[in-house]
């Protein structure tokens, strides 16, 4: 019995998408831990520097609540990708991902299912963080969803991919697990999430280069008036960057893979 | 001037399988390193149709990178593979949809049930609806799991974790079946279930299956099997053939100091004897004429225990190699075998 190619293009997707949304429904609440945790670390850590903390030009208790609110969005989406690709590893070597490997579909399918997998699990925890923004004094009505609902989308879909180059290329949980500290999260701390970049000195040019920034960027200047956006770097062109990343990712993701 | 029909190849045809018809799968020449380390050097073999056949040869032999090669898994960096006599790469999705593998370890979700690990399995391969429902069902059956379908599979024991991994490789009806140490962790009862499976689907559908193995036991269940040593295939022929190869008998010996034991039944009796294990093995015809003799021709207490039994392959691959097929052949240590002990 044969079938078309589209028909296994579309299985191998359906799969890992499909298996996802099943361990996001089985895990729930270890998923909403990964929502939990970064709220109490944006609860403590905002509430401190609040009294030490003056945006130029904003006042009032809740201006670094709300400055940082968006930058634990961020961490959020970067915690989510890297937990569910993490299981790449060993998924490859002993377990599930096997069988999908030797599947008619393509390695770029494989690839494309994940991601889409990770970025729907990351965007129904999005969605819960999100729901409480009125806590932090970004009342619903200041929101621009659209753009909001494509910086998360599209950013997480290139954190996914890089995500699935680091896991495939080091194929070792060690390995992923310095990659994850040494790199990731300080990009994440200089990406603008913690503090504005200073507009001059080796951060201000590392910021360019940090795909972390775009993604802040994009939830900062989507949630917040009083968000400090990258000089230069409008809300569509950190969309159109973005694309640009997920794409060269999502790329260099089925290259790494391919038989 | 006449044209000249393509010829395959010419090895193909130098084969003497070839007699039997087209081989169902044909190997030719497999080269894989791993770095500087050369697993295999070589690997050429034919499989027909509907028949088992079997690479045996201890870890590290390269029988696992074989079939990773062959399956897509790994890059195929030297070689030829020939189905249904015609050359295809591992990549082709023609020869993907007929092949199902078994992993050494389950290639299962442990967070998900069987029906949800099954139903993944499906649509990896566009199976939908009522057929993927009915197929579900018909494989939970056949291996014994309907009543824990439901469960998760990590509180499955291993050997139901093996029975479900079969049932998923066979979902998609592959034509071509390839086992890697397929029956690790299977009590005697599921192994014979599993072969009788097996039996049957090459009974209707033609089956044709590959394994790799290390247990004597399963390679009996073999049609012909491939004796593995230094990358390549040393010997292919019928198990029975293989076991024709040593007298029937091994009288098994344990003592201390084997080897300058060794020595001395060697001139005193002329009888050929290796060193195993702790063992001394010595290979005769009428073992039982000889077991007397030699405890009389020894001091008491020399011999700490002797046994008779009749030649198994793992001796056959043992006197064929030089290795014995439970240890880790050290001349070619394969990183895609580590896992397996």
């Amino acid at each position: 019995m044969h079938k078309g190619a589209a028909t296994y293009e579309l299985g191998i997707v359906k799969t890992m998408w499909w298996r996802d949304m099943l361990l996001l429904y089985k895990q729930r609440s270890r998923w909403l831990g990964v929502v939990v945790q970064p709220l109490l670390f944006w609860f403590m850590i905002g509430s401190g520097m609040t009294s030490v903390f003056r945006l130029p030009g904003v006042g009032g208790n809740s201006s670094y609540l709300e400055f940082f609110y968006p930058g634990i969005l961020v961490m959020i989406l970067l915690f989510t990708t890297i937990f569910a690709s993490m299981s790449i590893i060993e998924d490859r070597q002993s377990g599930f991902l096997q069988g999908v490997l030797v599947a008619p579909g393509s390695r770029v399918s494989l690839v494309l299912g994940k991601v889409a997998g990770v970025t729907s699990v990351a965007a129904v925890q999005a969605a819960l963080f999100v729901a409480l923004s009125p806590v932090a004094g970004l009342p619903y009505a200041q929101i621009h969803w659209i753009a909001l609902a494509g910086t998360i989308v599209i950013g997480c879909a290139g954190l996914t991919a890089m995500s699935f180059v680091i896991a495939w290329t080091l194929n070792s949980s060690q390995g992923y697990h310095a990659i994850m500290g040494v790199v990731l999260i300080p990009l994440w701390v200089i990406s603008g999430a913690m503090f504005p970049v200073p507009v001059s000195g080796w951060l201000h040019i590392v910021m360019y280069f940090n795909p972390m920034s775009y993604i802040v960027n994009g939830a900062r200047l989507a949630m917040s008036p009083a968000g400090v956006p990258m000089p230069g770097i409008s809300p569509l062109l950190t969309l159109v960057i973005l694309t640009l990343f997920a794409v060269a990712m999502t790329a260099l993701a089925a290259r790494v893979c391919r038989r | 001037m006449i044209a000249q029909p393509e010829i395959p190849t010419n090895e193909h045809r130098a084969e003497p399988e070839s007699a039997a018809g087209t081989p169902r799968l044909s190997v030719r020449e497999l080269r894989h390193a791993f770095g500087r380390n050369e697993v295999l050097n070589g690997l050429t073999f034919d499989v027909r149709p509907g028949e088992v056949f079997g690479m045996l040869g201890p870890n590290g032999s390269g029988k696992s990178t074989a079939m990773a090669i062959l399956s897509g898994i790994l890059p195929l960096q030297d070689g030829r593979l020939l189905v249904d006599g015609t050359a295809l790469t591992p990549n082709d999705r023609r020869w993907r949809e007929d092949l199902g593998v078994i992993f050494q370890s389950p290639s299962l979700d442990a967070k998900l049930t069987a029906v949800e690990n099954l139903k993944l399995a499906a649509a990896l391969y566009g199976i939908k609806g009522a057929d993927a429902k009915r197929r579900i069902d018909e494989q939970l059956a056949g291996v014994g799991l309907e009543s824990r379908a439901k469960e998760p599979v990590g509180n499955y024991s291993g050997g139901m974790k093996r029975r479900l991994d079969i049932a998923r490789a066979l979902l998609h009806e592959p034509s071509i079946l390839f086992m890697d140490e397929p029956t690790a962790g299977l009590d005697e009862a599921s192994f014979r279930r599993a072969w009788e499976r097996l039996d049957a689907m090459r009974q209707e559908r033609g089956l044709t299956i590959i394994l790799a193995t290390h247990r004597p036991e399963e390679a009996d269940k073999c049609d012909r099997l491939a004796i593995l040593r230094g990358g390549k295939a040393d010997l292919i022929d019928t198990p029975q053939a293989l076991r024709e190869r040593i007298s029937t008998d091994m009288i098994a010996l344990v003592a201390d100091d084997l080897e300058p034991l060794r020595d001395q039944i060697r001139e005193r009796f002329g009888l050929e004897a290796l060193v195993d294990a702790g063992e001394l093995l010595i290979e005769c015809e009428k073992g039982h004429e000889i077991i007397p003799r030699l405890v009389e021709a020894f001091p008491e207490g020399r011999f700490k225990s002797v046994s008779l039994r009749q030649a198994s392959l793992a001796d056959v691959f043992l006197k064929i190699t030089g290795f014995a097929l439970d240890d880790d052949q050290p001349a070619a240590p394969d990183g895609s075998e580590a896992a397996d002990a």
